[in-house]
């Protein structure tokens, strides 16, 4: 089983997020990168079907500036073969029809039984790239999956995904994208030997030239804002609990006037 | 013309709120720019909402038939919709960003060769040019977006923009559709929808929401209020509840969960992480229970009850049943 994993690094969940005193992004110094955690399911989802079928193959591609090799890096400490990373500063911070047409020129480079992304990244919340991806590489997709049972025959899987109000099973047929949610899996951790292995592994890089494409963008974002603060507004102490409960009840109806 | 164009989810038989938020907003946008609102509805069912979409300012509605369109396909619905987007050239496409509208809209998008400005709270004109402000890193920041190519395609977070009645045409004019069988897309098996109606917390008025504190998986208290608010409030969990077990993945608010914009939020026995606080930070009205004071929860609560919930939930649930049945 051959899978392409595409990856992201993202600021730590942890991260305070400050934008720039001009308003055009956020303020990148001090901030701890991560893989984007939806991207560890795919991670973790694509080496459970390496070793299901003792046999394939699991393949980075992540899209990035030089920081991004930490997490090809630590993908491959998990257990992955091997990475492909592209660097280009014509990429950075780019729409998701830009980087699905980077994923996809990258993609057409390699051979692959199935394609994981995460069903978004917790930095630009789009949640888009994966199903660009498949569209532009005219592959069928399933989002939101938290359930992956591939085929002996490797021609199908059936997958769960997550609905509104509950679950849908699919059978799709193979290669298709597949995009990442939580309950897919319990990402493993990287082992110390993983972890050495994985500095030896091969990290292929690429830059938009090596991949044909020479991006465009579709998007524009400025005017970037922290959310309107919010303060701490009556606390309620000592009190006995019916007290309590009828205070913040009628204020909620009186007040607040949201009951 | 149509300058603005939208689309209608329909779930279950029936179309969406979220589709008369859209219309609300698209009347707007598309008197701004002075031209014409329509929609896109999928389905043989679709017809009977056209007046409903009418009432809230749609002049024409493109109803798309198709045996395949009769239940939700990512392939078949982008295909019609970019179908239909390509015809009738808008400027602007708006969607929601639902559960449907998030596996849709980049798919279509990317038909078009396109991106989707997803998850927008709010909409303005800049001359011909809309503006989407979006909340990024679940909501740490916002930044106002742009497309640069057209259509300009945008999703709406759900229960966000305000519906307001503008009665229009609503004519219906069908759509004929073939679907191009040389691509390839999944089959539905089994699709297993909770009965019970529950709203899903993207779009629910009112959430309930429990997490390390409520000690176990029993959320009896909290269904409880959840089902005294009625229909459009549903249970929520911090990621400490749902990495423990006691509640399923789907219920899960924050950054590495949903995002959410209730009326209402109720955080109980919750500290409140950056990435729980930064998930419902824009919710309208926060009430916190917990029993420690210094929890950070507390300094977002618009309601700050410092208490067990165990003893404060029930009589709320007590004067909450005497004042809503009233």
């Amino acid at each position: 089983m051959k899978s392409l994993v595409c990856l992201k690094q993202v600021p730590d969940t942890e991260t305070q997020i400050k934008v720039n005193p001009d308003g055009t992004g956020i303020v990148t110094e001090g901030i701890k990168y991560v893989i984007n955690p939806y991207d560890e399911f795919s991670v973790e989802e694509a080496l459970r079907l390496k070793e299901k079928f003792k046999a394939g193959e699991v393949l980075i591609l992540s899209i990035g500036p030089d920081r991004a090799t930490e997490a090809i890096r630590t993908a491959l400490a998990m257990g992955a073969d091997k990475g492909i990373h592209i660097s280009d500063e014509s990429l950075n911070n780019s729409d998701p029809f830009v980087i699905a047409q980077a994923l996809a020129a990258a993609a057409a480079q390699t051979e692959y039984d199935i394609i994981f992304c995460g069903h978004r990244a917790i930095d630009d919340d789009f949640g888009e790239a994966g199903a660009m991806l498949a569209e532009l590489l005219k592959l069928p997709q399933v989002t939101l999956v938290t359930k992956v049972d591939i085929a002996d025959d490797k021609t199908k899987a059936i997958v769960e995904r997550d609905v509104e109000g509950g679950k849908e099973t699919v059978e799709v047929p193979l290669p298709c994208v597949l995009t990442s949610q939580k309950g897919l899996n319990e990402p493993r951790y990287a082992s110390l030997p993983g972890i050495m292995k994985a500095k030896k592994k091969p990290i292929d890089k690429k830059t938009a030239a090596d991949l044909g494409i020479s991006p465009e963008p579709k998007l524009r974002s400025n005017a970037y804002s922290m959310p309107p603060e919010r303060t701490a507004g009556k606390k309620f102490e000592g009190m006995e609990p019916p007290d309590v409960a009828k205070a913040v009840v009628q204020a909620l109806r009186n007040e607040a006037k949201v009951i | 013309m149509s300058k603005v164009m939208i689309y209608g989810e329909i779930k279950g038989g029936k179309i969406k709120k979220t589709a008369f938020e859209l219309a609300s907003e698209g009347r707007k946008l598309a008197d701004g720019l002075g031209g014409e609102l329509s929609a896109v509805l999928m389905g043989a069912q679709a017809e009977q909402f056209a007046s409903d979409l009418g009432r809230y300012g749609v002049d024409t509605v493109y109803v798309v038939e198709a045996p395949e369109l009769e239940g939700y396909n990512s392939e078949y619905y982008a295909q019609a919709l970019a179908q239909v987007i390509a015809e009738k050239k808008p400027e602007v496409v708006l969607l929601s960003h639902t559960m449907q509208g998030k596996d849709l809209a980049p798919r279509t998008a990317a038909k078009l060769g396109v991106a989707t400005v997803a998850d927008c709270v709010s909409f303005r004109l800049d001359g011909s040019t809309l503006v989407g402000k979006r909340p990024m890193y679940a909501g740490k920041c916002y930044a106002e977006w742009t497309a640069m190519a057209s259509p300009q395609m945008f999703s709406a977070r759900p229960n966000v923009l305000e519906t307001a009645e503008n009665a229009k045409a609503g004519a219906v004019e069908k759509i004929a559709f073939t679907v191009d069988s040389s691509r390839t897309t999944y089959s539905t098996k089994e699709l297993s929808l909770d009965t019970s109606g529950k709203v899903d917390l993207t779009e629910a008025e009112i959430i309930v929401s429990g997490g390390r504190g409520m000690g176990g998986s029993d959320y009896t208290l909290l269904e409880e209020m959840a089902s005294i608010f009625g229909p459009t409030a549903t249970v929520g969990a911090s990621r400490a509840a749902v990495d423990a077990g006691w509640r399923p993945h789907s219920d899960q608010v924050g950054q590495t969960g949903k995002t959410v914009t209730p009326n209402l939020y109720v955080a109980c026995g919750i500290s409140g992480s950056i990435q729980h606080l930064a998930g419902m930070g824009s919710s309208k009205v926060i009430v916190a229970i917990n029993k420690d004071p210094e929890a950070p929860i507390f300094t977002k609560a618009d309601y700050g009850i410092v208490s067990d919930l165990f003893k404060v939930v029930p009589e709320m649930n007590k004067e909450l049943r005497a004042l809503l049945a009233e």
